[in-house]
C-alpha cells in the first residue's frame, strides 16, 4: 500500500502525458479508421507467424523519449498479446 | 511602422477578449494608437469588456457593406485619447463577411495606428479565417488545461498554414496553489507541450472578473492580472521584462509542504 501511494501520479503529470499522446496523433492527422486499418494488416501479417490475441491487441502514436533534449520523434507503439509461439 | 496582432485560442471561455482588451488598452496607455477590432460576428463581446456598449451606432458589418465610412464605425475609447474600437455585428452571422474583405479592411487601416488587435472567435471557421487573415502575428491564449492546450496546438498548426510565424503564447488562469500541489500543469510544462515562446503568464485572479463587472480593463492597476498584463504589453513592444514570481506572497510553511505534494 506503501508503495503504491509513492508510486500515485499527480493529475499534472496524467494530464502532460494525455497530452503529448493526443497531440501527436493530432499533428500527424491519423483517423481512427487509419489506425484501425494498420492494426489489422498488422495481426494480418504477424498471423503468419505465430498465435496472437487479436482482441486485445492495441496501436498507438507516441513520443520516445530520451534522444537529447527537445527532440521529439513519433513513434508507433504495438502491444500484442501472444496465444501460442508455435502455429 | 504599424503591426497587425491576432489574439486567437481555438477554445472558447480561455480569455481571448478580456487578452485583447488588455493587450489594447495597456498599449494604448503608453501612448501607442491603438484599435482593438471584435471579429466575432454575431456574439460581440468585446465592446462590454471595454464598457463601450452603449457608443456602438455602426459595426464591422456596416463597414465591409458599405452601409457606412469606416470612421463612422470606430469608437473612441473613453479614458484613452489614442485607443479605439471597431466593434461587430450581434445580428449578422459569420458568413457576412469573407477574408479578403478584412485584408482590404486592414490595409486601409494600417497607415492610421500602430497596432491593430483583432479578438478571434472561438472555433476554426470562417470567423477565425477572418480574424487572421490580415494578421502579421499571433497572440495565442491557453490555460493550463487538456482541452485548451489541444485546441492551441490545432490552432498553432493552422496559423503556420497561413503563413503566420510570428506566434507567442499567453498562459491564462494560472493557479500557483495548484501547481504546488501537483495538480495543475506549469508553465514550463504547457511551454513544453507547445514550443512556442512564451510571452505571458496571467494568474487567475478575482479582479479579472471585477473588471470585467465594471467594464475597465485592469492592465497596469495594482492587481496580479493587471501587472501581468502590462508586462505582457511590453512584451509585445519587444522589451525584455522578466516573468513574475507568484509565489512572492507565499509562506515558507506552504513552500515546504508544496515540495512533498510534487512528488
Amino acid at each position: 500500500m506503501f508503495k503504491n501511494l509513492l508510486k500515485r501520479k499527480s493529475s499534472r503529470e496524467i494530464a502532460k502525458d494525455r497530452l503529448k499522446i493526443l497531440l501527436i496523433s493530432d499533428r500527424v492527422n491519423c483517423s481512427q479508421e487509419m489506425m484501425e486499418m494498420i492494426k489489422n494488416d498488422i495481426a494480418k501479417v504477424i498471423s503468419k507467424y505465430m498465435k496472437i490475441d487479436t482482441k486485445s491487441m492495441e496501436i498507438q502514436i507516441t513520443q520516445t523519449s530520451g534522444k537529447g533534449h527537445g527532440i521529439k520523434n513519433p513513434t508507433l507503439y504495438a502491444n500484442i498479446p501472444i496465444l501460442d509461439l508455435k502455429q | 511602422m504599424s503591426e497587425v496582432i491576432v489574439v486567437t485560442s481555438g477554445k472558447g471561455g480561455v480569455g481571448k477578449t478580456t487578452t485583447s482588451a488588455n493587450v489594447g488598452t495597456g498599449l494604448a496607455a503608453m501612448g501607442k494608437k491603438v484599435i482593438l477590432i471584435d471579429t466575432d460576428i454575431g456574439l460581440r463581446n468585446l465592446d462590454v469588456v471595454m464598457g463601450l456598449e452603449n457608443r456602438i451606432v455602426y459595426n464591422l458589418v456596416d463597414v465591409v457593406e458599405g452601409n457606412c465610412r469606416i470612421k463612422q464605425a470606430i469608437i473612441r475609447d473613453k479614458r484613452y485619447p489614442t485607443l479605439f474600437l471597431l466593434p461587430s455585428a450581434q445580428t449578422k452571422d459569420k458568413s457576412a463577411v469573407n477574408p479578403s474583405q478584412m485584408v482590404r479592411m486592414i490595409s486601409h487601416l494600417r497607415d492610421q495606428f500602430d497596432y491593430i488587435i483583432l479578438d478571434c472567435p472561438a472555433g476554426i471557421e470562417q470567423g477565425f479565417q477572418n480574424a487572421i487573415a490580415g494578421a502579421d502575428r499571433a497572440l495565442v491564449v491557453t490555460t493550463p488545461e487538456v482541452s485548451a492546450i489541444r485546441d492551441a496546438d490545432r490552432i498553432i498548426g493552422l496559423l503556420e498554414a497561413n503563413e503566420i510565424h510570428r506566434i507567442d503564447l499567453i498562459i491564462n488562469r494560472i493557479r500557483q496553489d495548484m501547481i504546488r500541489r501537483g495538480d495543475m500543469m506549469s508553465s514550463e510544462d504547457v511551454v513544453d507541450i507547445l514550443s512556442l515562446p512564451l510571452i505571458g503568464r496571467v494568474p487567475d485572479d478575482e479582479n479579472v472578473v471585477i473588471a470585467t463587472n465594471q467594464g475597465e480593463p485592469l492592465v497596469g492597476s495594482n492587481t496580479l492580472a493587471g501587472k501581468a498584463y502590462q508586462n505582457i504589453c511590453y512584451r509585445v513592444m519587444g522589451e525584455e521584462v522578466p516573468f513574475m514570481d507568484f509565489d512572492r506572497n507565499v509562506s515558507f510553511w506552504t513552500k515546504v509542504t508544496g515540495i512533498f505534494h510534487k512528488g
